[in-house]
């Protein structure tokens, strides 16, 4: 069996002194949507970033493809092919759209413009906004800059924080199916997420976290149709 | 007219060229390190001394002296840098406004230590006439600084539009923390950013000298209006701080033209209080600067 893409190995750190995550273990195989859900303040948020070089973390390995990358810089991460889209905050509001892509593939050494085509290939009303600064765009197409940001450096792997959040009904169901597209196309993606069931809709597998722990996972739609997760978890 | 563009505008826009370089630095640095950088004046000081042996000593043009200064001062800038503001880079940007303070005192302290406190000058002894064209009277080295000037700010906004760094040091205003999570190597971008803020200060420094004089605090002096001229153009803005800076020049030179009797309308010895009162009415009503920017 191959090593999966990326997993998390009884996970545990915090920010400051005290820990938020107490073993949290995770895995997303190449090609999956996982999807990680739970109560406000569980730690789902905190595991992504743990992943991403953000967290002091006090015990447990995280592996890239079977390589452990624990405690490496988000610097070295990024070179090694993970992109992380922050749930806030993740767009540069006076540079255009354009810029956002290009700064998006800073590490890039060769011609960014073929994948910038690709992006706006796979965001059309992008293609439109080019010389538009990100900040002016709606809410939804500034997700989109971000995740194309994303996308830049074709990563192997795509960490998505909570991408719709803050965003109406109907640009919440076009980038969850956004990122079924790009997960579609070969990118294995780990997204925290609180509209659940919806993410669930799109996932492959789910992860459930309480209080920075395990609680529940499998294929997400067993966990739709358990009436137990719907009434804890998915809000009836 | 020819009183008026001879004696007033064209040293106006002398001086707007050199607070306008000056203040590119100062809020370049403040978009991007998030500190107001108060030894910007002292830095300037240092350069129109360090030209000095190159002027004088080689007998090189003063532009030539200006790009000497600009490679010796960016040096010296990112010395500091290592030595005072890394260290800090963490903690509130208070801190970093404090030590550029003191940076400043020691700058000075440093300039009058090696080159004596007395006033130097680029050109000692030697009466260049200016040039004419009929009634239109100019000075050769303000064509020079005028010019340069121009062509520095094109530098700048080609730098900033066009160029992958220039793009990096536009994000890392925006966002420090995205451009982190985008691989962007911020403390290379910190780098670039000490370069062109101390390149344009530092020919801003000769430019000065070049000017007028030398003297150990002239860049103390200049720091008023630069500040000024940042604040008008909105702190963070570079296309904001040039043209800041050609009003700031030009208010000041233009306060002392006889507008309504035959005397200055402020006296030449009041200067420098245009700049302040600029600084201290947008303060009260556009902290934003005309054009937009952050609050200090």
């Amino acid at each position: 069996m191959t090593a999966p893409v990326l997993e998390l190995r009884g996970i545990a750190g915090g920010y400051g002194e005290a820990d938020i995550l107490h073993g949290v273990s995770l895995t997303v195989a190449g090609g999956e949507i996982v999807v990680v859900i739970g109560p406000n303040g569980a730690g789902k948020s905190t595991a992504i970033k743990a992943v991403f070089g953000l967290l002091r973390i006090s015990a447990g390995q995280i592996l890239l493809g079977g390589e452990e990358i624990t405690g490496l810089s988000t610097e070295k991460l990024i070179t090694l092919g993970v992109s992380y889209v922050p749930q806030t905050g993740n767009v540069f509001p006076t540079l255009s759209v354009e810029e956002n892509l290009e700064l998006g593939a800073y590490i890039r050494n060769d011609d960014w413009r073929p994948r910038a085509r690709e992006i706006y290939e796979m965001f059309p009303p992008l293609a439109d906004r080019r010389e538009q600064a990100a900040g002016t765009l709606s809410g939804g197409e500034r997700q989109m800059v971000a995740i194309g940001r994303a996308l830049m450096l074709e990563p192997r792997i795509l960490l998505l924080d909570e991408p719709t959040a803050g965003l109406s009904p109907a640009y919440q169901h076009d980038i969850l199916m956004i990122a079924k597209d790009i997960n579609s196309s070969g990118v294995p993606i780990l997204m925290v997420e609180q509209n659940a069931r919806q993410a669930l809709e799109i996932a492959d597998r789910g992860y459930i976290l309480v209080d920075g722990q395990n609680r529940l996972d499998d294929d997400a739609s067993v966990l739709l149709s358990s009436p137990d997760v719907a009434k804890m978890f998915l809000g009836g | 007219m020819a009183e008026f563009v001879n004696f007033y505008l064209i040293p106006g826009l002398v001086l707007g060229s050199i607070y306008a370089l000056g203040a590119i630095g100062v809020s370049m640095l403040f978009s991007i390190l998030r500190f107001a950088h108060f030894a910007h004046g002292d830095m300037m000081t240092l350069a129109a001394y360090l030209a000095l042996p190159v002027v004088v000593g080689l007998g090189l043009h003063p532009l030539a002296g200006a790009v000497a200064a600009a490679v010796m001062t960016s040096a010296v800038a990112l010395g500091i840098d290592k030595i005072a503001y890394q260290p800090v880079r963490a903690r509130p940007t208070i801190v970093a406004v404090m030590i550029s303070l003191g940076v400043a005192l020691m700058l000075r302290s440093v300039i009058q230590i090696g080159f004596g406190v007395k006033i130097e000058s680029y050109s000692a002894g030697q009466i260049v006439p200016p040039l004419r064209f009929d009634w239109f009277v100019i000075l050769e080295k303000h064509i020079w600084i005028i010019a340069s000037t121009l062509v520095l700010m094109l530098a700048v906004h080609l730098l900033l539009s066009r160029t992958r760094a220039g793009k990096a040091m536009r994000a890392m205003s925006d966002s420090a923390e995205l451009a982190q999570l985008t691989g962007i190597p911020t403390e290379r971008v910190v780098r670039l950013t000490w370069i062109v803020g101390a390149s344009l200060a530092a020919i801003a420094g000769v430019f000065a000298a070049w000017d007028t004089y030398l003297q150990t605090m002239m860049g103390w002096f200049l720091l008023l209006p630069i500040f000024a001229a940042t604040i008008l153009g909105g702190i963070g803005r570079p296309y904001g701080a040039m043209m800041g800076g050609l009003i700031i020049g030009l208010a000041e030179e233009l306060s002392t033209y006889p507008w309504i009797t035959d005397d200055p309308l402020v006296s030449p010895g009041y200067k420098t209080g245009i700049a302040f009162a600029i600084m201290v009415v947008l303060l009260i009503f556009r902290p934003h600067g005309l054009f937009g920017g952050r609050v200090f």
